[in-house]
């Protein structure tokens, strides 16, 4: 995993001479198991014990006191919003953010990978935390050093306390489209932090992704995301097990995926719904929540609206991206007013009115992605069965 | 005489069970633990006073780690079909099943984050695999002299199915419409104790148990739910007093200082090198938590020091200059090492290597400063590292321990 702070003026820079650093590299690297975790004695843990988590919280610490970040990012505030639901707000002040420039155009999903523009082969050594492997047996644990050779290697890296980047294959220079291999390692990674309070979150392009190259965010905040809290009502049971919800109560519409006997299975249904909207051009925010036993699917039109000139001014003003984090119910606000004045009602609007889609739009989009699923997961079960017979 | 089929929690070595596998897991989680986790507080005579309460309860040790269960109530075992070697040690996520609603688990996860009381309706599974709905009413119990969760307390109240119109209204779908006897006339036969709940109770097809999503509990469960808690409460209360750790439903605080939470605690516990904590936040910095090892060093008792600040250490020789150093760092919020003559309880004096760093919580204030000492003359059993290097270590793992706090614990609070 690579430590990486992403700053303003690295985007769209070119870093010359420093391409490809990363061959022959010695890192650290964590080896997990496939196999499911025991959820016996040791299942309900009430702080971070878990060696990668430990080892990843102490490797982000180590880096922040090299001074590898731009500002400190144990300064913020942060506070719970009373009201049912608990929304998180944090204040990064004085902060000015420049929009970032566009890298690619946001009307589209998928967009092919520009070496030319910035992406995370461009990072340096030190910025990167360790890698995270599959392993042979059935044992997890470290290895010290290890050189990143091939392409399959996964890095992650910060970018406020417990927040970094996981980047899958970072050799193979991906654009950021989602596919079941990869969903399937950010599963992995949340699981093996084994606490309800490490989540991983994908942004498709379009939804506030700020980079064409493969990547997920991981964040560690002990607490509830208010989408966590939001009723549900069970709308599908799939022959795997693995059960659809749909969000209700919440000012944002969505899905939410659980159930299933394992990970293998949570991760081809949550895939086929992704691989559906991206190839449809709509854009969708994911949090993997519960490490790794629900994963929240959820739809916005933000970037969309703004173009067109739609957006209340009032929330222009408050400067939010509804990325994933966001759409959840943690929100970055940059001006102390907003962080003193904003009540889980304006929030509520925000993301009811602006940043989500409509129910009907919504009601849309879900009938397409049950009925894929439906079709998808015959055809897969028919394979399995021709499989069988050869 | 009725034989117990607990293996010696309070009682004599002659009475253990031959060795099983659940013996295993029990044995992996300390069984010596499990044991004095509620003799140590309460005497060896509490089982058996526990025994004596007619319900349905757990007592968990949030103190060790996976939150253990330390006893089970005959009515809970006869409801659950377990038996009791197989239910203390482990964690109480084992009674949950496929349907239980993942929200009430993460309200329960909550409430003992949080450390407060806790009333919801809950599916739990049985040995053999049957669901069954309980009111399940989790409270805390206090030490009086620390303040922190000396155990969490989960009294578990059956609740029946009603009659038809009730529980249409809660089931989504038409299974819950085969079942349509009212129940309401064996109620009254739970009075005759948690024993009879599972042949009164059980469904004729357990999906349709698993389709409702939810089930209310009735005044008189909720009712029955408060006194058992209360009979338990007044229980440990008066048992507490035997062994003089007594213990309170309200957290005190104590001299002055709030108790930091058990998840704290036991991640703090795991540090083994010298160091107290601080809080910035009350007058006069007190000491907040002390590690064994700085106990040692000094000479002074816990209790002598929680709630005291720093300096007592110091003493006539002790330079003025590097003090007004550290508090200096401690104003602009920085990290510091220095190098001061320090004196121990007995009047002693040593060369202290302290390094002094602030640490801060999820919600960027600074919670506490960490004081790390180093005993110049003492053997280094430091692996090589350097004394420096042993400090940054014990730095790193308190703000690991520290951030697993949530936003709402400590110095912030949710607005209002």
């Amino acid at each position: 995993m690579s430590v990486y702070q992403p700053t303003e003026g690295q985007h769209g820079e070119e870093k010359s001479g420093r391409n490809c650093v990363l061959q022959g590299i010695g890192l650290p690297l964590y080896y997990f198991s496939k196999a499911e975790k025991d959820s016996g004695c040791s299942s309900e843990k009430i702080e971070p014990q878990s060696t990668f988590l430990d080892r990843l919280l102490k490797e982000w610490d180590d880096r922040k006191v090299r001074g590898l970040f731009h500002h400190d990012v144990n300064a913020y505030e942060t506070k719970i919003l009373s009201g049912d639901y608990g929304f998180i707000l944090q204040l990064i002040e004085g902060r000015d953010l420049k929009k970032r420039p566009t890298e690619f155009r946001i009307d589209r999903v998928l967009q092919p990978f520009d070496g030319k523009k910035f992406n995370f082969t461009k990072i340096a050594q030190a910025e990167m935390l360790f890698r995270f492997e599959e392993s042979e047996n059935d044992e997890s644990g470290f290895f010290e050093n290890t050189p990143i050779a091939a392409s399959e290697s996964p890095n992650v890296s910060p970018i406020g306390y417990g927040h970094v980047l996981l980047i899958p294959r970072i050799l193979d220079c991906l654009p950021q489209r989602l596919d079941e291999q990869s969903l399937l390692l950010a599963l992995y990674v949340a699981r093996e932090a084994e606490t309800p309070y490490f989540r991983v979150a994908y942004n498709s392009l379009g939804a506030f992704a700020t980079i064409n190259h493969l990547h997920f965010q991981v964040f560690y905040l002990v607490g509830v995301f208010p989408v966590e809290k939001a009723p549900t009502q069970r709308i599908m049971t799939l022959a795997s097990g693995v059960e659809i919800f749909q969000l209700s109560h919440y000012p944002v519409r969505g899905l939410v995926f659980g159930g299933g006997s394992n990970l293998e299975d949570l991760s081809i249904a949550v895939s086929i719904a992704c691989i559906f909207l991206q190839d449809n051009d709509i854009p969708y925010n994911v949090i993997i929540s519960d490490a790794g036993k629900q994963i929240f699917l959820l739809l916005q039109c933000y970037a969309e609206k703004r173009t067109r000139g739609e957006v209340n001014q009032e929330f222009l003003e408050m400067q939010i991206n509804p990325a994933a984090w966001e759409l959840g119910g943690y929100m970055v606000v940059k001006r102390r007013k907003d962080y003193q004045e904003t009540s889980e009602d304006t929030l509520w609007r925000f993301l009811d009115e602006e940043a989500s889609v409509s129910a009907e739009r919504f009601k849309e989009i879900n009938d397409c992605i049950l009925s894929t699923l439906s079709d998808k997961i015959v055809e897969r079960n028919m394979k399995r069965e021709d499989d069988h017979k050869c | 005489m009725v034989a117990l089929t607990i293996p010696s929690i309070g009682r004599r070595a002659e009475n253990t069970s031959p060795p099983s596998a659940a013996a295993e897991v029990m044995a992996g989680c300390s069984l010596r633990l499990i044991e004095q986790s509620l003799t140590a507080r309460y005497s060896d005579w509490i089982a058996e006073a526990l025994d004596e309460i007619q319900g349905c309860f757990l007592i968990t040790d949030p103190g060790i780690a996976g939150h253990p269960i330390v006893f089970a109530s005959h009515g809970f075992l006869a409801m659950s079909g377990y038996s009791r070697e197989e239910v203390l040690g482990r964690n109480g996520r084992m009674f949950q099943g496929p349907a239980t609603n993942r929200r009430s688990v993460l309200e329960i996860r909550e409430a003992i984050r949080e450390e407060r009381t806790l009333q919801i309706s809950l599916l739990n599974y049985r040995k053999d695999g049957t669901p069954h709905w309980i009111l399940f009413h989790l409270f805390p119990v206090f030490g009086v002299d620390d303040g922190s969760v000396a155990h969490f307390v989960a009294v578990q109240v059956p609740i029946p199915r009603r009659s038809r119109s009730l529980s249409e209204a809660r089931c989504g779908g038409a299974r819950g419409r085969l079942f349509g006897a009212c129940r309401n006339e064996v109620r009254s036969d739970c009075d005759l104790g948690c024993n009879l709940a599972s042949d009164l109770f059980v469904d004729v097809d357990n999906r349709g148990l698993e389709a409702e999503e939810s089930r209310e509990a009735s005044e008189q469960e909720k009712e029955r739910a408060s006194d058992a808690a209360n009979s338990i409460l007044s229980v440990l209360t008066q048992y507490s007093k035997l062994t003089g750790r007594v213990v309170s439903s309200k957290r005190c605080r104590v001299a002055g200082i709030s108790p930091l939470s058990s998840s704290l605690i036991l991640s703090l516990g795991r540090i083994k090198q010298s160091f107290v904590l601080t809080d910035p936040q009350l007058p006069d910095m007190p000491i907040v938590y002390a590690s064994d090892e700085f106990l040692s060093l000094t000479g002074y008792s816990r209790q002598e020091i929680l709630g005291h600040n720093y300096e007592f250490l110091n003493g006539p020789d002790t330079e003025v200059e590097v003090l007004h150093q550290i508090r200096q760092s401690i104003q602009a919020e920085c990290a510091c090492t220095v190098r001061l003559l320090n004196y121990r309880k007995e009047g002693s004096s040593f060369w202290n290597l302290l390094h002094v760093s602030p640490v801060r919580n999820a919600s960027g204030k600074v919670a506490f400063y960490v004081n790390v000492q180093i005993d110049e003359n003492a053997k280094s059993e430091g692996l090589g590292l350097s004394p420096h290097m042993r400090q940054l270590g014990v730095v790193g793992a308190v703000k690991v321990a520290v951030r697993s706090l949530s936003l709402c614990a400590g110095p912030s609070r949710p607005s209002s």
